[in-house]
C-alpha cells in the first residue's frame, strides 16, 4: 500500500506558552508540494518538526508512513534537506563537504566521493568543486546546499526557501533544477517559500499556512482547471451586437460602459473567437486583458480567511 | 551516472552500518588538523619527555653502563622505576594533553555552530550523541597518543627489562595509568567541546579552555585563604586531577581535598559540560 508523502494528524507545536503550529491535519500525496505562507506562518517550524528537530506538543505526523517520533532515523535516511540559512562546514572544499555529507547519510566513502562529483556537476558547481566553501558567493552556497541535500538520493527533498537571496538568473537556474528533479520521478519535493512564483512554477499541490494553521490546501492543477477564465476588453464601436454574439457562444458578459466589457469565458473557449467576432462587426479592440485565477488569487483569498 | 550527462539519478548502492558513522567526523577533522605545522611540531615535541623516560628506564635497569663511562654507581632510590615515575609521567604528559586540547578543542564544534552546519548533520541518520562522540573521539584519539599509549609502552619496556616478577607486582600501575589518563582526557575533551559550543569565537574558546584551569586555580587559592578552608581546591582542576592520580598510583595523600571529593568534583564538571553540550548541539536555535 502506498503511503502519503506527508500525513499530518492534529500536529501541534508549542514553544513556551506560544502555539507555533496548531492542529494541522492534511494528507499530501503530490510529487511537488508547495508550502506557502507569510513570514512567521510556521512553514520552517513545520519542516523542522517533520525532520524531528522540534518536539511535538500534540498529534502526530508521518513521512512515507514512518512516524516522525518513533522512526526518526529511518525517516532521515529518506529525506534530503536544504536549510534556509547559510549552512556549510568551514575550511572544506565543496567536494569534501558533499562527500562528507554523503558519508554521514550512509554512503560508503568511494561512492560518496563519486556522488559528490556528480551532484556538483549536476547543480553547476563542477568547475568550482575544489574551492573552499567559505569563498563561495551566496548563489553558489545555495547550490552547494542543494547538492548536499541530494547526494544520497533521497526519496523526499525538502527545500526551505531555495531561491532566497538569488539574483534572477540564479533563481531561474534553481527553479530549472527543481523541475528537472521532479521530472526524473525518483523523488518527491517539498518547497517551502513565501515567493508565490516559485511555488506556482514548480508545485502540483499547495498548502497555505497562516499563524500556525492550515488555511488552504489545494491541488494546483485541479484548481487551475476549475477556475474561471476572464477577459477584460476595451472596445470602440457598437458593442451590443458583439456582447450578444459572445453570450451566444456561452460567455457571461458584463458591459461596464464606455466600451468596456468583462466576459467570463466558458471551458474550451478559444480567444481567437473574440478577434473573429470583433472583426466581423468592425469593432476596434483597444485592449484585451486575459487572466485566470492565479496562485496569487488563491493565496490572497486564503489570507482573508 | 556519468559526470558529463549532468542529469539527476538516485543512489542505488549499499549503505554503511549506522554504528560506524561517528568515525567519519574524526577522519575529516584529522585531515584538516594535520595541515597545521604548529600542531605537527607540538605533537612531536610532546614525545620528548616519553623518550627521556625510555632512557631513564634503560639506565635504571642497566646501571653497569654508568661505570663504563667512569661514573659511580648511584646509591639508594636513585633511578628507581616505581609508581612515582608514572605519576610524574602523567603530570608532564597531562600538561601536553591540556595544551593540545586548548589548541584543537575550540576548532571542533564552534565552526559548525557559527556556519549553521548543525541542521546538515542532524537531518541525516546521525544523532546528537553521535555528533558529540564523533567530535570527542578526535580529542580522545589524539590525546591518547601522547598520554596513556606512550605510558603503556614505557611500562612494557620496563616490564621487559625488569622481568616477570616486577611486572606481576606492578601490573596495577598499567591500570592506574590507563584509567588516570582516560579520566583526564574525558574531562579535557568535555570542557573543550562545551566551551567551544558556547563561545562560538574559536580564539576566545581556546582562551577560555586555558582560563578555566588558571582562573580556577587562582580563585580556588584565594577562596582557601579568605575562607580558611580547603574546598577552594575543588576549583583547581589540575590539583583535583593530581589528587586522583595520587590515589590511583598509591602515592602518599596530597594536601587539601580527599580523593572522594576529587572524583565527585570531576563528575560534577563532566555533568555540567554534557548539559552545556546538549543545550547547544541541536539543529535549531531558540531565540527568546
Amino acid at each position: 500500500m502506498d503511503h502519503p508523502v506527508i500525513e499530518l494528524a492534529g500536529l501541534s507545536v508549542r514553544f513556551g506558552n506560544r502555539d507555533i503550529l496548531q492542529d494541522l491535519r492534511v494528507s499530501l500525496t503530490g510529487r511537488t508540494i508547495g508550502l506557502l505562507g507569510p513570514n512567521g506562518a510556521g512553514k520552517s517550524t513545520l519542516i523542522q518538526t517533520l525532520l524531528g528537530f522540534v518536539p511535538l506538543s500534540g498529534g502526530s505526523a508521518s513521512i512515507f508512513g514512518h512516524d516522525i517520533r518513533q522512526q526518526t532515523r529511518e525517516l532521515r535516511a529518506l529525506v534530503g534537506y536544504m536549510p534556509e540559512n547559510d549552512a556549510f562546514i568551514a575550511n572544506l572544499t565543496a567536494v569534501s563537504f558533499i562527500r562528507m555529507m554523503g558519508e554521514l547519510a550512509g554512503l560508503p566513502p568511494e561512492a560518496a566521493l563519486e556522488r559528490a562529483h556528480e551532484v556538483l556537476f549536476y547543480v553547476g558547481l563542477g568547475e568550482a568543486r575544489y574551492r573552499l566553501l567559505g569563498t563561495y558567493s551566496l548563489g553558489m552556497k545555495q547550490l552547494a546546499k542543494l547538492a548536499q541535500a541530494i547526494v544520497h538520493g533521497p526519496r523526499l527533498l525538502i527545500l526551505d526557501e531555495p531561491t532566497n537571496g538569488l539574483d534572477p538568473p540564479a533563481r531561474i537556474r534553481m527553479i530549472r533544477l527543481i523541475k528537472e528533479m521532479k521530472d526524473t520521478g525518483s523523488m518527491h519535493i517539498v518547497l517551502c517559500s513565501h515567493l508565490l512564483r516559485d511555488v506556482e512554477e514548480t508545485c502540483e499541490e499547495v498548502l497555505i499556512l497562516k499563524k500556525g494553521r492550515i488555511v488552504h490546501y489545494s491541488n494546483l492543477e485541479e484548481e487551475r482547471r476549475a477556475n474561471k477564465r476572464f477577459v477584460e476588453l476595451e472596445t470602440v464601436g457598437e458593442e451590443k451586437d458583439f456582447t450578444g454574439a459572445l453570450t451566444a457562444m456561452g460567455c457571461e458578459c458584463v458591459a461596464a460602459g464606455f466600451g468596456r466589457i468583462k466576459a467570463v469565458l466558458p471551458p474550451d473557449f478559444e480567444l481567437r473567437e473574440i478577434y473573429r467576432l470583433a472583426a466581423a462587426r468592425d469593432l476596434q479592440l483597444r485592449r484585451l486583458n486575459y487572466r485566470r485565477d492565479s496562485l496569487e488569487d488563491i493565496f490572497l483569498k486564503a489570507m482573508e480567511t | 551516472m556519468a559526470v558529463y550527462k549532468r542529469t539527476y539519478a538516485a543512489y542505488q548502492g549499499s549503505f554503511t552500518p549506522a554504528w560506524s558513522r561517528f568515525m567519519i567526523l574524526p577522519r575529516y577533522s584529522f585531515a584538516r588538523l594535520w595541515q597545521s605545522k604548529f600542531l605537527v611540531m607540538f605533537f612531536m615535541a610532546s614525545f620528548f619527555y616519553p623518550l627521556g623516560c625510555v632512557g631513564y628506564i634503560y639506565l635504571s635497569n642497566n646501571l653497569s653502563i654508568l661505570s663504563s663511562f667512569g661514573l659511580p654507581a648511584p646509591a639508594g632510590n636513585f633511578l628507581k622505576v616505581d609508581s612515582s615515575l608514572f605519576l610524574y609521567f602523567c603530570w608532564v604528559q597531562g600538561a601536553f594533553a591540556y595544551l593540545l586540547t586548548a589548541f584543537i578543542g575550540p576548532s571542533l564544534v564552534s565552526p559548525d555552530l557559527v556556519n549553521g552546519a548543525m541542521p546538515l548533520y542532524l537531518c541525516r541518520p546521525f544523532s546528537r550523541a553521535e555528533y558529540i562522540v564523533g567530535k570527542m573521539s578526535v580529542l580522545m584519539f589524539l590525546l591518547s597518543q601522547v598520554t596513556w599509549i606512550p605510558g603503556l609502552i614505557l611500562f612494557a619496556i620496563q616490564a621487559s627489562l625488569a622481568g616477570w616478577e616486577w611486572t606481576m607486582a606492578n601490573a596495577w600501575i598499567a591500570g592506574a595509568l590507563v584509567v588516570g589518563m582516560l579520566v583526564w582526557i574525558i574531562v579535557l575533551s568535555l570542557i573543550a567541546l562545551a566551551l567551544s559550543a558556547w563561545v562560538k569565537w574559536k580564539i576566545a574558546a581556546g582562551g577560555l579552555v586555558l582560563g578555566v584551569f588558571f582562573a580556577g586555580a587562582g580563585f580556588g587559592t584565594a577562596l582557601n585563604n579568605v575562607m580558611r578552608t580547603q574546598y577552594g581546591t575543588l576549583l583547581n582542576l589540575t590539583q583535583v586531577m593530581y589528587t586522583i592520580w595520587s590515589q590511583l598510583f598509591r602515592v602518599g595523600p596530597t594536601d587539601g581535598i580527599s580523593a572522594r571529593s576529587a572524583w565527585i568534583c570531576l563528575g560534577v564538571v563532566c555533568t555540567i559540560c554534557l548539559w552545556m553540550l546538549v543545550k547547544r548541539v541541536r539543529a535549531f536555535e531558540v531565540v527568546k
